[in-house]
């Protein structure tokens, strides 16, 4: 694990612009976000504010129209398209509302397919996996697929397999969407729990309460970055009866 | 809040000393409301004063727990059956300020409303905080501070609103039917989409 204050994911002064000319859109504009191992960084935003634009880009699904995103160093503009890939396949875990487990195979398959796509023996990817379902609390639902599983324990599921392996960087768009309040805090505690272990974790969430459990919110409006919160320095502040 | 009522409250538990009844209530509390001793001093006075609480005979050097008398009691069972009133809604500095931002000219609502935003969200993520550290078993603590919680999601959720209602009123403004009003915000609301999502 690296230091704590590595960088995993930078966005340097990135900007998005779809179509050309008068149909220009700029999606988003001169964005730069800095998300070291261990931090947790929700995105919020009213709907076409960017958020999915910069949570694309910070995963290598699209590529900024000018400026740079790095993931543990790598450039992904400056890579090829199937190189990219290997980049995402290796450094990036993707965690989404509706969870997308695949749902013929397995937890434990879901969550070492992953590691198989990218070589793995199918016996070391399953140590691997049976490891992550272990360290998201999950383990014992490895053998079984994801109909037999609620919402939450999916999301788990889908969560082990965004950080199995190598993986560090975790990209997860409104993870609790589908999810009632428990279920959804109980996401969000394991979230933090793998910000805490050294994981890098950007989340778009429209729910304060969420967002609340990270180390930073960002709040985007047509496409810029306006403004940023996150806790004080002094959590005395209900001590001093303020709150 | 009553002091009067959480300090009876307290005493019909156990008889205890003024400086066990100050440590009570900040325990269950959370701290979040914390009370000096000089209240909890005060308020007993004016119990005994009011035949609700009386001092116990105190053994050499130790001090004096106070006791709930029978009116005491009745008191505090009182409270229990009875709901908590709604306050009427006090001069709550954030809405009158917003309330003047969209009457007087030249006032940058939206960033008003995002400032405050920023503001609320980072009390949001302090209680938070301090929520993740509580004990399962603590349940008072844990209780109170959701409270806080909820309240302050309430406001980001209504600051929310206040700007969904700028953007449709900017709309009818551009259409030329009403008066024009500062707001720059495009598309559904964080909170709006949130309360859709959760009525599916």
């Amino acid at each position: 694990m690296n230091a704590a204050n590595s960088p995993v994911l930078e966005i340097r002064n990135a900007s998005r612009v779809h179509g050309q000319g008068e149909r220009a859109v700029q999606a988003l504009a001169d964005a730069n976000l800095r998300i070291n191992a261990g931090e947790f960084v929700a995105i919020m935003g009213p709907s076409g504010s960017g958020k999915s634009t910069l949570l694309h880009l910070a995963g290598g699904l699209d590529i900024p129209t000018c400026g740079q995103v790095l993931v543990e160093g790598t450039d992904l503009a400056s890579l090829s398209i199937a190189r990219r890939a290997v980049i995402r396949r290796q450094s990036v875990g993707y965690v989404f509302q509706d969870f997308n487990l695949l749902p013929a195979l397995t937890a434990a398959e879901n969550v070492a397919f992953p590691l198989e796509l990218d070589g793995w023996q199918r016996k070391k990817a399953r140590q691997a996996a049976l490891a992550s379902l272990e360290e998201t609390g999950v383990a014992m639902l490895a053998d079984r697929r994801p109909e037999d599983m609620s919402g939450g324990q999916a999301q788990r599921v889908a969560i082990a397999r965004a950080l199995v392996g190598p993986r560090r960087l975790l990209l997860a768009d409104e993870p609790t969407g589908a999810l009632d309040s428990a279920t959804g805090t109980a996401i969000l505690r394991l979230l933090r729990e793998k910000a805490d272990n050294g994981a890098a974790v950007l989340m778009v969430t429209h729910e304060a309460r969420y967002a609340a459990w990270t180390d930073r919110t960002l709040f985007l409006r047509d496409g810029r970055i306006i403004d940023q919160s996150g806790p004080s320095d002094a959590s005395e502040l209900l001590a001093q009866g303020t709150a | 809040m009553s002091v009067k009522h959480a300090l009876l409250a307290l005493l019909s538990w156990k008889p205890s000393t003024m400086y066990q009844l100050r440590k009570a209530f900040d325990a269950s509390t959370g701290e979040t409301w914390p009370l000096n001793i000089g209240q909890v001093s005060t308020t007993l006075q004016r119990l005994e004063r009011d035949g609700l609480v009386e001092q116990e005979l105190a053994e050499a050097g130790e001090p004096e727990p106070w006791k709930l008398t029978a009116g005491g009691r009745a008191e505090v069972d009182a409270w229990w059956q009875s709901p908590v009133p709604r306050e009427t809604p006090g001069r709550d500095e954030l809405v009158i300020k917003l309330a003047l931002a969209v009457t007087v000219p030249g006032v940058d609502v939206a960033a008003l409303v995002q400032r405050q935003r920023s503001a609320t969200l980072q009390v949001l993520h302090d209680i938070t905080k301090a929520r993740r550290g509580v004990e399962q078993a603590d349940i008072a603590v844990r209780l109170v501070l959701d409270n806080h919680i909820f309240t302050t999601e309430a406001e980001l959720r209504w600051l929310d609103d206040v700007e969904e209602t700028l953007v449709r009123a900017q709309a009818t403004a551009t259409a030329g039917t009403t008066a024009p009003v500062q707001a720059d915000r495009q598309g559904p609301t964080p909170a709006k989409t949130a309360k859709a999502r959760s009525r599916r």
